[in-house]
């Protein structure tokens, strides 16, 4: 019969019609500003930089290695590296990066820099408002409106922030350990006073060796 | 010697000389009066993006269809050339954005080639239940674009959107981004998918066919549908063959041919499934043969999911960045689901490609646009055109 | 599937004076190429696609390539007469010396293709043509009446690298627009410094952007001073 199958799909909308009323499965549609689905914790969006302790300057995990600058696709990083060392959050000498801006305008959200930086510090941040009038000024985010404490990144992405934990504190046992052995050595004296804090950033990052 | 002259419009007035030539056929208006020379797009609904026409029409009828590209051109093939080879990585995502998944997967295929790097076991079998959900959903949204340009405005899309929601929402929750995945690595995945994550999946895997079954009810017996495609805009297999069609399109026109059964790249070979051919090659088979082309893919997903071993998802001596491979070249291909997908590399020592050529499915299947379209009415350009299915990224990269 | 050294011996059986050459690609996945030579492409071409036993009906990928113009410098052993005084006589030895000699290798534009065959299921086979230069002679023989997909693409290549393919029936620019010069896939293109930037806030363009404004060009771009 001439009809009969766009009656049959006729019978097919009106079944999902009278459906979403009852059933949670056919009601698919959110309503966004008041309603939200909760992300999946993999989700990501813009890089961020993570600080440990309590003062974000100080805490910088960054060392200003320029990795990330060098892989990011569209090359929207610019680092300026420090001349001088200043102590981290536990006292170490480190280099830190004066500059460190991300132009999120032009980041394509590809997650490159997080997985190249051998020091875990540089992450994927989950917030997706950032809408803004200025085009300049507001997209770019310096290095102040970049650090987030650890602690924010184990709020977003848990799982992934216990293990990249779990690691670095046994990469910090391993160093210590290093560090003593190299303290107890015959010729302490050679070794000057801020050297081991180098050897163990050294140690500590193991994919520093295919940096080339 | 003098370069030919370039000049837009209609460049088939000094006809071909070289014989044997497969060109268009010469259609002669019949009716008396001017030609109208439309021009249809770049921003015309039914383009799917910026991609322009212009036809000229007697009456309703095409006499000529001359596609006009570039609009969305970026040259991403001198991008490759100024970066790494990691950092071209997420750069194919934005190709074909709906299947950047399978666009990941072509290109780790060829540096792995160039470098001669292996895939463990069960990166691989990630990697074909990712291609083969982007090819389920893929296909059930070009079927609803096709649809949608025949005036069904929403609702087959919307049910096709409903799937798809769901098959994005796996690829968020494993890769973190929705459309833009940037998964694959050379020599394996960049993460580990979870036991929960597998789960997932085969929760939605089981749900597919009812969603396929409930898209045949409302679409395949139609018969507006049936009156609008059936023996419109059809394609000759020897054609077929000679323009370089591939992907759905040519198995519409009965050429059995698909790569992952031909090269059996990564580990096709292991599951069973069948290649879906076409008889007439015209509109309606198209949309057949993505049907039942979703239909295997669901039996690759089963077979996968059950099978899939436990092991690591990198080779141990893979080296995602600071690699330089030996001066030479490589050729990779992958069937896609718009149709054969290869990336040709050539390295010449440096820390990038020398030469990154991508080969476009979507751009080479419009070769045979006009041929198609000849002879048709304007409203079926529309749809024929629907049922190529591109998308600009890739035609104009 | 053959070989490329069995192709090479068919196709030179098949069409006389062919003048094949076997380029070896040394990479892991060792796809080599035949060098066709242009006068000859368009038989051999008919060769491989009507040839039974190749039946290369395919013709999958065309890519252009271009190769600038390099000075090599090779070591070269050379023998030379060389007066000495050996034991306080005068005499003349011949020594061998080694030298480095450069010279240069004039650049060329390539056309790469691929083709496979969908009745035998196999491939690649891959072909390549090489124009005498980069400037006046950039002619290669068009094979889209062969296999009509290089259409769109040997359109590409002429638009992006400047080759022209001869023999093809509508050759015209495909991505770039119909009056724009020059071949921006070149390696030597230089980007005409005459469009409007969208500055970012860093790196080339910027300084490029920031010049434009000396040049009281572009009012517009004050606001991203601001920026920085
Ligand atoms: S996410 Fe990608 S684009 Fe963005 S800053 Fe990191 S590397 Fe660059
Ligand atoms: S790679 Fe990591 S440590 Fe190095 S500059 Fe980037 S964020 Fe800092």
């Amino acid at each position: 019969m001439l009809g009969e199958g766009i009656l049959k799909g006729l019978a097919e909308t009106a079944k999902n019609f009278a459906g979403s009323f009852v059933s949670k499965e056919r009601m698919t549609t959110v309503e966004y500003p008041e309603e939200r689905l909760p992300l999946p914790e993999a989700s990501r969006n813009f890089p961020f930089l993570v600080y440990d302790g309590t003062d974000w300057e100080a805490g910088l995990r960054c060392v200003a290695c320029q990795i990330c600058e060098k892989e990011c696709p569209p090359k929207c990083i610019y680092i300026d590296k420090s001349k001088d060392k200043k102590p981290d959050h536990v006292g170490k000498m480190q280099i830190y990066p004066t500059k460190f801006d991300i132009d999120i305008s032009i980041c394509m959200s590809c997650q490159i820099c997080v997985e190249v930086c051998p020091f875990e510090a540089i992450k994927m941040d989950s917030e997706y408002e950032l809408a803004t009038d200025d085009r300049f000024g507001g997209l770019l985010l310096d290095r102040h409106q970049l650090a987030k404490p650890n602690e924010y990144y184990h709020k977003i992405h848990p799982t992934e922030a216990a293990e990249v934990d779990a690691r670095l504190a046994e990469e910090k046992v391993k160093a210590d350990a290093k560090a003593k052995a190299a303290a107890a050595a015959p010729k302490p004296a050679a070794v000057p006073a801020a050297k081991p804090a180098i050897v163990a950033s050294s140690v500590a990052s193991p994919k520093e060796g295919e940096a080339g | 010697m003098k370069v030919a002259e370039t000049s837009p419009g209609f460049a088939f007035e000094k006809a071909p000389e070289a014989e044997g030539w497969n060109r268009p056929p010469v259609i002669e208006p019949d009716g008396e009066g001017e030609l109208l020379e439309v021009s249809m797009g770049p921003h015309h609904p039914s383009t799917h993006g910026v991609f322009r026409m212009d036809v000229a029409l007697d009456g309703e009828r095409v006499i000529r269809l001359k596609p006009v590209f570039g609009y969305l051109h970026r040259n991403h093939e001198q991008i490759a050339e100024t970066t790494s080879y990691l950092s071209m990585m997420p750069y194919t995502d934005r190709l074909d954005y709906f299947c950047s998944l399978s666009n990941n997967w072509a290109y780790a295929l060829a540096v792995e080639k160039l470098v001669g790097q292996a895939v463990p076991e069960r990166a691989e079998y990630i990697r074909v239940i990712l291609a083969e959900l982007t090819r389920v959903q893929n296909h059930a949204s070009a079927i609803g674009f096709l649809i949608q340009e025949m005036g069904a405005s929403g609702t087959p899309l919307m049910y096709a959107f409903k799937e798809r929601e769901k098959i994005l929402d796996l690829f968020e929750s494993l890769t973190g981004s929705r459309m833009m995945c940037n998964y694959m690595r050379f020599g394996g995945c960049r993460v580990d998918t979870s036991a929960a994550w597998l789960e997932a999946t085969r929760k939605v895997v089981a749900g597919l066919p009812h969603f396929i079954d409930e898209y045949e009810a409302l679409l395949s017996e139609n018969e507006i549908l049936m009156a609008r495609c059936q023996g419109v805009g059809v394609l000759k297999p020897e054609l077929a063959v000679n323009a370089g069609i591939t992907g759905p399109m040519l198995r519409a026109s009965g050429v059995n041919y698909d790569i992952r059964r031909v090269d059996h790249y990564g580990i096709y070979d292991r599951f069973k499934f069948r290649v879906p051919l076409g008889e007439h090659g015209d509109i309606y088979d198209r949309y057949m043969v993505r049907v039942l082309e979703m239909r295997e893919s669901i039996k690759i997903l089963e077979q996968a999911l059950k099978e899939i071993p436990s092991g690591p998802v990198m080779d141990a001596k893979a080296k995602i960045r600071g690699f330089r491979p030996k001066p030479g070249e490589a050729y990779g291909r992958i069937e896609a689901p718009k149709g054969e997908l290869g990336f040709y590399l050539i390295s010449d020592g440096g820390n990038g490609p020398y030469r990154f050529r991508v080969r476009p499915p979507s751009l080479i299947n419009l070769t045979v646009l006009e041929d198609m379209c000849l002879g048709h009415n304007v409203a079926d350009v529309v749809l024929i055109f629907g049922s190529v299915d591109i998308v600009l990224g890739e035609v104009d990269r | 599937m053959k070989t490329v050294e069995q192709i090479k011996a068919a196709i030179e059986a098949a069409v006389p004076g062919a003048g094949v050459t076997i380029v070896t690609n040394p990479s892991p996945s060792a796809q080599h190429s035949l060098l066709l030579n242009p006068s000859q492409a368009i038989a051999v071409a008919n060769f491989l696609r009507e040839d039974e036993e190749l039946a290369l009906d395919f013709l999958s990928n065309v890519t252009g390539v271009d190769y600038l113009d390099k000075e090599v410098a090779e070591k070269v052993k050379v023998t030379k007469q060389v007066a000495k005084t050996v034991d306080g006589v005068e005499q003349t030895i011949e020594e061998t010396v080694e030298e480095t000699r450069k010279h240069l290798e004039p650049g060329h534009l390539e056309a790469v293709y691929h083709l496979f065959s969908m009745r035998k299921k196999h491939g690649p086979v891959v072909l390549r043509m090489r124009t005498v230069n980069r400037t006046d002679k950039v002619e290669l023989p068009s094979f889209t009446p062969i296999w009509r997909s290089a259409e769109f693409q040997e359109r590409e290549i002429f638009d992006l690298y400047g080759i022209v393919f001869a023999g093809h029936p509508d050759l015209r620019r495909l991505l770039m627009w119909p009056e724009f010069k020059d071949h921006p896939m070149r390696k030597d293109y230089v980007e005409p410094d005459d469009f409007e930037y969208e500055p970012t806030a860093h790196d080339s363009v910027m300084a490029r952007a920031k010049s434009h404004e000396a040049a009281g060009e572009q009012a517009s771009l004050s606001s991203a001073e601001a920026a920085r």
